[in-house]
């Protein structure tokens, strides 16, 4: 007897690339948000450029299950690659950031053949090793990095020739949101192409997918690679539109934070990376202004809640409010 | 000489607070980051204990033992509990946020600052040999080190509870239908992970320092210690440890420039020779 193997409803991974109504409303909040808080364009930049770093981390631990702890790595080595670029004369802002994104995707495939040995646990250390590394090579090579007084003299050119960077920062926050968008989109696709789909494969059954066929071990080095690149074009985006570069751009705890953000939003999930970014930095704003020691006891606390009951994130929470109503309607 | 000494104990004082982390990463395979809260928590027990209620040193240092113990014992119960399925990455996270509280806790009520510490007087001082300047307290560590790697491995090894806490971790459902109390198991063994720390943490105030910082600044340590010793092996970490020490303390007096950085050269080195560690047994799972 022959078995009819049931066919498999393809439709919701046809439909998911498109976009939705609701995710052309979320694009123009950047727009309206220009015009509501004109005074703080610079920490809208900056969420901006931090939500880009979310959603790195987001392609290797949220798609990938790569857990790391030393993604920063990445965004400083992007940083700084900006900065020396623009401090020795190419100050062309889109040139920096291929260049940075390129180094560190080079950084970034070079560490793959490291972090994709042993366990979770390993992984963890080997990242976390990676940074540390970094961090005090930059701390030490006072020539080329400045050390602890950070990088100076970064000194950046109109953006295409024709927008200069401005007192009021509102080239940088449109320079942010639209290089924001423009990776955006292109993660979209990746996430809904054939490679997105088996590096969630990947990660739901390491030992299932050698047997369909999928190339495990190319398939998470290209993906952390990808993550790495995307990493430090936001490290690139931080030193173009401030000018500068601190140590601070390879610390443990920018590491620590924006894995929290991405956990807080929803792993998994772009726009996941994004919320979660935007919830941090509002609250890390108006909190820290209070009483910064109140902002990271409540900041251990919320992690330790989301953990326990929502690990999801509010992505997760949101989606299963949606569900619940449509339930009942 | 002076070096490798100074190396031997300051692997010894590693050794001494990384053990208990030894104890409940590797032993019960929990990723316990907020490890060096429990540490902090022994330190500040010890200090205050000496500074405000006068209690002598050799007494302060079990009693801020047995306070971390307690609390170890409290979390376990009500929080890390539930975390002993998750995934690794929520363990880390989940520490991560005790390690957060801990921090601003301490600055709320004990300040941003150091704390004034000072050592019993048969502890301080230095004997001199030819060619080598022994401190007291840092033979004293030694000692304490020595005599702590030898009772746990013999308490792992030897013992009844130790036979029962290895079957709970390698298999939960076969040491619940041999009888075993597995959550019991688990209990002690965290309070025992905890206990460790604390003591680790009121040894170490005099060569680490305390204030509220000191769960994240030293907690890469101890997980150097761990990942490079091999997990739930007394034996493998004390010997990273000791190695730690010697590489750091070295470095630092022959290659100052390099700094930190030797320390994380050999730590990924290790893991990329030996992702096990020096002496890991296979995981169970």
């Amino acid at each position: 007897m022959a078995i009819i193997p049931s066919p498999v409803d393809l439709a919701p991974l046809r439909r998911a690339p498109a976009w939705r109504t609701a995710e052309y409303i979320c694009w123009l909040l950047p727009v309206a948000a220009y015009f509501l808080f004109p005074t703080s364009l610079s920490l809208l930049s900056q969420m901006a450029i931090t939500g880009l770093f979310a959603l790195s981390l987001d392609l290797i631990l949220g798609y990938a299950g790569i857990v790391s702890l030393g993604h920063v790595a990445f965004f400083g080595v992007g940083a700084y690659a900006a900065g020396l670029l623009a401090k020795y004369g190419y100050g062309d802002p889109l040139l920096g950031l291929a260049i940075a994104g390129t180094v560190a995707a080079a950084v970034g495939y070079l560490s793959s053949f490291l972090v994709l040995r042993g366990s979770d646990l390993t992984r963890l250390m080997v990242t976390l090793g990676v940074a540390m590394m970094l961090f005090e090579a930059a701390n030490k090579l006072t020539e080329f990095t400045g050390g602890v007084d950070g990088l100076q003299g970064v000194d950046m050119k109109p953006v295409l020739g024709l927008f200069r960077f401005d007192l009021y920062g509102k080239t940088a926050y449109w320079y942010s949101v639209a290089v924001l968008f423009v990776f955006f989109w292109l993660a979209r696709r990746i996430v809904h192409s054939p490679f997105g789909l088996s590096l969630r494969g990947i990660k739901q059954n390491v030992i299932r997918m050698p047997a369909i066929g999928a190339p495990v071990h190319a398939r998470l080095a290209a993906v952390y690679t990808l993550g790495a690149a995307y990493a430090g074009v936001a490290g690139a985006l931080l030193t173009q539109t401030t000018q500068f570069v601190s140590l601070d751009v390879l610390s443990f705890p920018r590491s620590a934070a924006v894995m929290l953000m991405l956990v807080l939003g929803g792993t998994g999930s772009l726009y996941g990376a994004l919320i979660g970014t935007l919830v941090f930095m509002t609250a890390h704003h108006f909190l820290s202004n209070l009483n910064p020691q109140y902002w990271q006891f409540w900041l251990g606390a919320v992690l330790v809640l989301v953990v326990l009951f929502a690990r999801d994130g509010i992505m997760g929470i949101a989606q299963t409010v949606i569900k619940r109503v449509r339930g009942k309607a | 000489m002076t070096i490798i000494f100074d190396g031997l104990a300051a692997g010894m004082l590693l050794f001494l607070i990384s053990v208990g982390l030894s104890v409940t990463l590797g032993l019960m395979n929990f990723v316990n980051l907020a490890h060096g809260a429990f540490a902090m928590l022994g330190g500040y027990v010890c200090a205050l204990l000496l500074s405000r209620a006068g209690v002598p040193f050799l007494l302060a240092v079990p009693i801020a033992a047995a306070v971390s113990a307690a609390v170890g014992v409290v979390l376990e119960r009500t929080l890390y509990r539930r975390l002993y399925g998750a995934s690794h990455l929520d363990q880390v996270l989940f520490s991560i946020g005790l390690n957060f509280m801990a921090i601003s806790a301490a600055h709320y009520f004990f300040g941003a600052q150091q704390q004034p510490f000072a050592l019993p007087d048969f502890l301080r001082g230095q004997i001199n040999l030819p060619g080598l300047d022994v401190g007291i307290y840092r033979l004293f560590l030694i000692g304490i080190g020595l005599i702590l790697a030898v009772g746990l491995q013999w308490l792992v090894s030897y013992t009844k509870f130790g036979a029962q806490l290895r079957a709970s971790v390698d298999n939960p459902r076969a040491a619940r239908g041999l009888g075993i109390n597995v959550g019991r198991a688990f209990t002690l063994t965290f309070a025992l992970g905890s206990a460790l720390a604390g003591l680790g943490g009121a040894l170490g105030i005099e060569m680490l320092g305390l204030d509220p910082s000191f769960p994240l600044k030293y907690i890469v340590y101890f997980l150097i210690v761990v990942a490079v010793g091999g997990s739930g092996n007394i034996k493998g970490s004390l010997i990273a440890s000791l190695m730690l020490g010697l590489v750091d303390i070295a470095g630092k007096y022959y290659l100052p420039q390099a700094g930190a950085f030797l320390i994380y050269v050999v730590m990924v080195i290790m893991l990329i020779v030996r992702p096990q560690g020096l002496f890991g047994r296979t995981a169970a799972k």
